[in-house]
């Protein structure tokens, strides 16, 4: 019996959102009563951070403060179109479609304290802090919250804004194939160290050294979080999980999560993220999304360490002992690529 | 069906409710007391999700029969703040981000606060330990990990 180690390597191009039908994200700003603002959206924040990062895209535009906006996204059947949370889509679509909005939403509010200030709107600015004022003359100023209820009350004007981002469906060139699916490419490496029993077949991963290249990284530590978090379900689909073990058999599929196998906590591997940015040039503020791209390398990478460790070329998922022991058994023994 | 009257405390005030034959501490809390704080998860003791402690000891409140905490003190995540008061594991949940859908956390702050009650400074290993019976999906259990041991070591303040 011999561990043997491995080194694999995996780099990928990840792409953010989708080409069925187009793809389309709708977000509207209103203003309240208390001249703070809500975004309505119709995605669902999953735990991602959705809602922070459109509530801060939200407060970016309109120039307030991020503690005075509201993100709703309530209910599908009431709020506007939305296709939804999933293909990492949400940071880029939303994001977009919140700068549309929140920009409109602004042009109006800028307009009623132009009327209260008696100057034009183009001159006026804001600070970020609920305060509007004449550019280069601070003390000629109106907080938000006046200007909205001078709307409201005087003037009759509505602060609120409408914003879609739409990546129109690209269709097939029917004599050369070639489609332009996607605006933007999040990328990944992913570096794996594993260990592997030659006895028992089973595969421990040791060690994750990654990088992940983000566009701008609107919330670091939102992103840190789902890239350490997507991670391990990367490795736990790499070596772990699955639902049909011998498919198209269904024998031996796991009914309960004492028979479906997830690595937990005492079976983690340290893994150093780093985090690059290169703002996307049609991304909210330059962001990406993290999103699935999270556990999409560690999966090859597994495969290629394992390869690297005992010789045996695995092409279907989970990596398991008995997987190992079989393709040992055909290659007659361990036949390391290099000694580590 | 027949009612059976408990009378026990929860989170350290004495309640009474009536349970029904074979209702589980979990659907009694949930349903008859209205402490949500416990989550339904797999129903049969496999996720941690409605992890209670039941006299300091964490217990799987889906597989505890309503009718034995009668006379007992019950815990749940709904009595770890003091009002706007935090405990120092909610805190540090916050701090480290060890929360994505939020579905596991009340179960990991029960099982995590009885570790520290019983056992104030921790290994890395005893708190792995200590929440090996509760499933994460989103976080990578790393960042719970953490937070645990900065309270465990002092990082985190009351």
């Amino acid at each position: 019996m011999a561990i043997h180690r491995g080194r694999g390597f995996a780099a990928i191009n990840y792409p953010i959102g989708m080409n069925l039908g187009g793809d389309p994200s709708q977000a509207l700003v209103h203003s309240n009563p208390d001249g703070k603002f809500t975004v309505a959206l119709s995605a669902i924040d999953l735990g991602q951070g959705m809602k922070s990062v459109c509530r801060q895209i939200a407060a970016e535009t309109l120039g307030v403060p991020v503690e005075d906006v509201y993100v709703d996204t309530a209910d599908s059947d009431t709020g506007p179109h939305d296709m939804g949370s999933f293909a990492s889509r949400g940071t880029h679509r939303m994001g977009n479609a919140v700068i549309r909005a929140s920009a409109e939403a602004r042009e109006v509010m800028l307009e009623a304290a132009a009327e209260e200030l008696e100057v034009d709107p183009g001159d006026l600015v804001t600070d970020g802090k609920g305060n509007i004022h004449v550019k280069g003359a601070p003390s000629r100023t109106i907080t938000v919250m006046a200007a909205a209820q001078a709307a409201q009350f005087r003037q009759g004007r509505t602060i609120a804004g409408r914003g879609i981002f739409l990546i129109p469906l690209s269709e097939v060139d029917a004599d050369t194939g070639e489609m332009s699916p996607v605006t933007t490419f999040a990328h990944a490496a992913m570096l794996v160290t594993v260990e592997v029993c030659d006895e028992t077949g089973e595969v421990t991963v040791t060690d994750m050294q990654s990088a992940y290249e983000v566009g701008r990284a609107l919330n670091p530590r939102l992103v840190e979080q789902q890239l350490r978090g997507g991670a391990w379900m990367g490795m736990s689909h790499a070596a772990w999980e699955t639902t049909e073990p011998y498919y198209p058999e269904r024998d031996h599929g796991p009914v309960d999560f004492n028979s479906y196998i997830m690595p937990g906590p005492g079976d983690l591997a340290p893994h150093h993220i780093s985090i690059l940015e290169r703002p996307a040039e049609d991304g909210p503020y330059g962001g990406k999304g993290p999103g699935e791209m999270c556990a999409n390398p560690v999966l090859p990478a597994v495969v290629n360490a394992v390869y690297d460790a005992v010789g045996v070329r695995i092409d279907d998922l989970p990596v398991t002992p008995e997987k190992v022991l079989r393709g040992l058994r055909a290659l007659g023994g361990a036949k390391p690529r290099q000694r580590l | 069906m027949t009612f059976k009257p408990v009378s026990f405390t929860l989170n350290g005030s004495p309640k009474a409710a009536f349970t029904t034959d074979g209702q589980n501490l979990l659907e009694f809390l949930r349903r008859g007391v209205g402490d949500l704080s416990p989550k339904y998860g797999c129903g049969q003791g496999t996720c941690g999700a409605c992890t209670v402690t039941i006299d300091g000891v964490p217990q799987l409140a889906c597989l505890v029969l309503a009718e034995t905490v009668d006379g007992r003190h019950v815990a749940t995540a709904a009595g770890l703040a003091d009002g706007p008061r935090l405990d120092p594991l909610q805190e540090a949940f916050m701090e480290r981000f060890a929360a994505q859908c939020g579905y596991c956390t009340a179960g990991m702050l029960v099982a995590a606060r009885a570790l520290l009650d019983a056992n104030p400074r921790p290994t890395r290993d005893e708190v792995i330990e200590a929440i090996s019976g509760n499933l994460c999906r989103c976080t990578g259990y790393e960042p719970i990990i953490d937070a645990i041991l900065d309270v465990a070591e002092g990082r985190v303040q009351a």
